[in-house]
């Protein structure tokens, strides 16, 4: 067993209210610079529809991710080794700016200077990239909100594998419905990018499991965008260089959250560590596609087992990991209670960022009367309990951004949730609970102290139990050969050259 | 000292050196810039058309004039039958007028797109006019001063041996067409904007993506057990 720790984010997908406010706060942190600006290393998607860039999960067209063999072995879906060399002049799959949107400003100068007139003076649109006036046809989120809409959502690869009559109610206008997915870099643990890179300039950091890409050694190639079926990874245009999201680490090394977990309005986020096994990654990633979760799940080891706690140790993972592993709402989240689940686990780079999928949207269908079955209040829970497949947002749908398309685990989550949801209500609402909701609890595989400890944890977490961050010690690891001071004055992420060539 | 020996005897032995240690210089010091800038995700569907005929019939070409430098004998005994001096012939001009049509696409990808002119420097049409002069030159001596796999192995491969063995010898280029003095001087026009200008990416040529391991974690300080049965 070789014992690495991960730091992990968890999305409460059911939380979360489509704010953006992560995004800006990544964007201020981050991406602002020239060359960077239609990046978002965070972004929120409505889906169902084509998310950002668009049509990204279209892996016949990117070709991101890997594919297993008839053999049983992976293989990048991009390139070889030799045809990634022959590649090197034209990137044949490569999104264009188009795919992302044009970025743009206003002149807003033109408001001061404009001379006197009968009109009011308007600041144009122009481009960020040639400073001229532009039709704006696209921008961050354009189909915010609307993306549930037929005109959008019609195009989501993920309604692909779903029933015909499932989609045509789903079109239906009274039953459009949508939810949101942020997403950040998966920081996977067979990161596709860092296979891609013909440098060798993407790397795992073994301590926290953040992919970062050097970008000293960064030589523009632009394999790791193509690559990364997320397209988390993204071509600085003037510096040429590739940036992604770093999961803030300069933050995590100083014991604070992530800049989106940490703005996050809803409070969907949760960071902490995992542990995991490293040596299970090539065949946890290679089982056949409806074990894809399963295994992924199985390389992830229970901070609780002395077993696991002395492997770590002897694999020289740092005693306040381990301890922190053992605090760690991702933990609970994905492992303990199993209601968590991985984007797209079908791309078998093994995403080590985790979702809990949303149910308000199954939930409305009944309660807002847009489906009601004829049924009395009270029973509602147990009816959509046992009519799942009924749900306004297709399980089908869910299932196949989560779990590569295998319902089962997602339908597993939801019905906890509900059964959690369930148990409270009676439990503040009447005073008490029934033995048929207790039954129901129990069918979902949960009990009243599980069902207690997620209603904790998902509604009334402090700050200190959705992020456990342990201490990173770096003012060990750098000392010793590394000026303390080199950096001082310098802040974010400035180029400390120059990138002209 | 007369013009020849300035521009076949002076200019490449300033170039060579300061091409060799400005390289050094950038690849150690400012290894950040050492690569060139793409522009693919601005412009793509043009591109396709100049940067792949471009890099692999300038790749192609040079390869040539590499062969018959280091194996002119090979170059000449395989010229000995004339059916393969003309196949070698048609095959090189190929090649190079392959490489022209995606410089000019390339050339004309840059002037006419305005998203690419906005990342585009000066130094970046420097090198532009430099290679269009290099490809159109080469081209036209392959035309008009026709079987030049043979009288390269002649001409150039006993003067560029001359200069590599510091016994230089510029006569040996001074009766040559000025078609054909343009073409070599221009190379060392290249040589000389190497390291200054995006051609330097020409070394960060990624060989040892054939071999190295397909994941790479990297620990920032290395547990010290066991440390050798890790990746």
């Amino acid at each position: 067993m070789n014992v690495r720790a991960h730091m992990s984010m968890m999305f409460h997908l059911d939380k979360c209210l489509g704010c953006h406010t992560c995004s800006v706060a990544c964007k201020n942190l981050w991406t602002d610079p020239r060359g960077s600006e239609y990046m978002w290393w965070n972004n929120v998607e409505t889906r169902p529809g084509t998310g950002y860039p668009t049509l990204w999960e279209d892996q016949e067209h990117f070709h991101g991710g890997w594919v297993r063999t008839r053999a049983g072995e992976l293989k990048l879906r991009l390139h070889s080794r030799v045809k990634g060399l022959a590649n090197l002049f034209y990137n044949p799959s490569l999104p264009a700016i188009d795919d992302y949107y044009e970025p743009f400003t206003f002149r807003y100068q033109d408001l001061f200077d404009a001379p006197a007139g009968t009109d009011q003076p308007t600041a144009i649109p122009i481009s960020q990239i040639t400073g001229e006036p532009i039709d704006i046809v696209s921008g961050p989120n354009w189909d915010d909100d609307l993306a549930g809409s037929a005109i959008y959502a019609r195009n989501d690869p993920n309604l692909e594998a779903v029933a015909p009559h499932v989609r045509a109610q789903l079109e239906e206008v009274e039953r459009v419905v949508f939810t949101y997915v942020p997403r950040i870099c998966n920081h996977c643990l067979n990161p596709a990018c860092v296979a891609a890179c013909p440098s060798g300039a993407i790397y795992k950091r073994a301590e926290d499991g953040v992919v970062l890409v050097n970008d000293t050694k960064c030589r523009g190639w632009r394999m790791c965008v193509a690559a990364c079926p997320y397209k988390k990874v993204y071509n600085n245009w003037t510096t040429g260089k590739s940036e992604k999201c770093i999961l803030c680490f300069p933050r995590l090394e100083t014991g604070q959250a992530p800049g989106c977990a940490h703005s996050c309005v809803g409070r969907i986020r949760y960071v902490g560590v995992l542990l995991y096994d490293a040596d299970k990654i090539p065949s946890a990633a290679s089982v056949p596609a409806g074990d894809l979760v399963h295994s992924q799940l199985s390389a992830i080891l229970d901070p609780h087992d002395p077993k696991v706690v002395a492997a770590a140790e002897a694999s020289g993972v740092d005693p306040g990991w381990i301890e922190a592993a053992g605090r760690s709402p991702v933990y609970r989240f994905v492992k303990e209670w199993g209601i968590a689940l991985p984007l797209h686990p079908e791309y078998r780079t093994m995403a080590m960022m985790f979702y809990v999928p949303p149910l308000s949207p199954l939930m409305s269908t009944y309660e807002d009367g847009l489906a009601a079955p004829d049924v009395h209040p009270a029973h509602t829970d147990f009816d959509l309990s046992a009519d799942l497949d009924r749900a306004r947002l297709p399980i089908e749908y869910l299932a196949n951004m989560f779990s590569a398309g295998d319902v089962k685990p997602v339908r597993a989550a939801l019905a906890k949730m509900m059964a959690v949801r369930a148990f409270k209500r009676r439990e503040s609402v009447e005073g008490s609970v029934d033995e048929a909701t207790l039954e129901l609890l129990h069918r979902a595989g949960s009990s009243a102290r599980e069902a207690e400890e997620m209603y904790r944890l998902t509604t009334l977490a402090s700050f200190q139990e959705r992020f456990v961050i342990p201490k990173y010690h770096r003012e060990t690891q750098i000392e010793g050969h590394v000026d303390p001071l080199a950096h001082k004055g310098s802040a974010g992420r400035g180029y400390l050259q120059a990138s002209e060539r | 000292m007369n013009w020849n020996t300035i521009l076949f005897l002076l200019v490449p032995y300033a170039v060579v050196p300061l091409a060799v240690v400005a390289s050094a210089y950038r690849l150690l010091y400012r290894p950040y810039t050492v690569s060139s800038l793409s522009s693919q995700i601005l412009e793509s569907r043009k591109l396709f058309w100049g940067s792949i005929s471009f890099h692999y019939g300038l790749v192609l070409v040079l390869t040539g004039h590499l062969v018959a430098l280091l194996l002119p004998r090979t170059i000449t005994l395989w010229n000995a039958e004339p059916m393969r001096l003309y196949l070698l012939e048609a095959t090189g001009l190929a090649l190079g007028l392959w490489a022209l049509a995606g410089g000019a696409v390339l050339a004309w990808r840059r002037y006419s797109d305005p998203r690419v002119r906005a990342v585009t420097k000066p130094a970046d049409v420097l090198v532009l006019v430099l290679l269009v002069i290099s490809m159109v030159t080469g081209v036209l001596t392959a035309t008009l001063y026709s079987f030049g796999s043979s009288w390269f192995t002649a001409v150039f491969t006993p003067y560029l041996w001359s200069l590599a063995t510091l016994r230089p010898r510029p006569d040996l280029v001074a009766d040559l067409p000025w078609l054909v003095k343009l073409h070599a001087f221009n190379f060392f026009l290249l040589v000389a904007t190497f390291p200054f200008t995006r051609l330097v990416h020409i070394v960060t040529l990624p060989l040892g993506y054939l071999y190295r391991p397909w994941q790479l974690v990297i620990w920032v300080r290395r547990p010290p057990r066991d440390s050798a049965a890790r990746r």
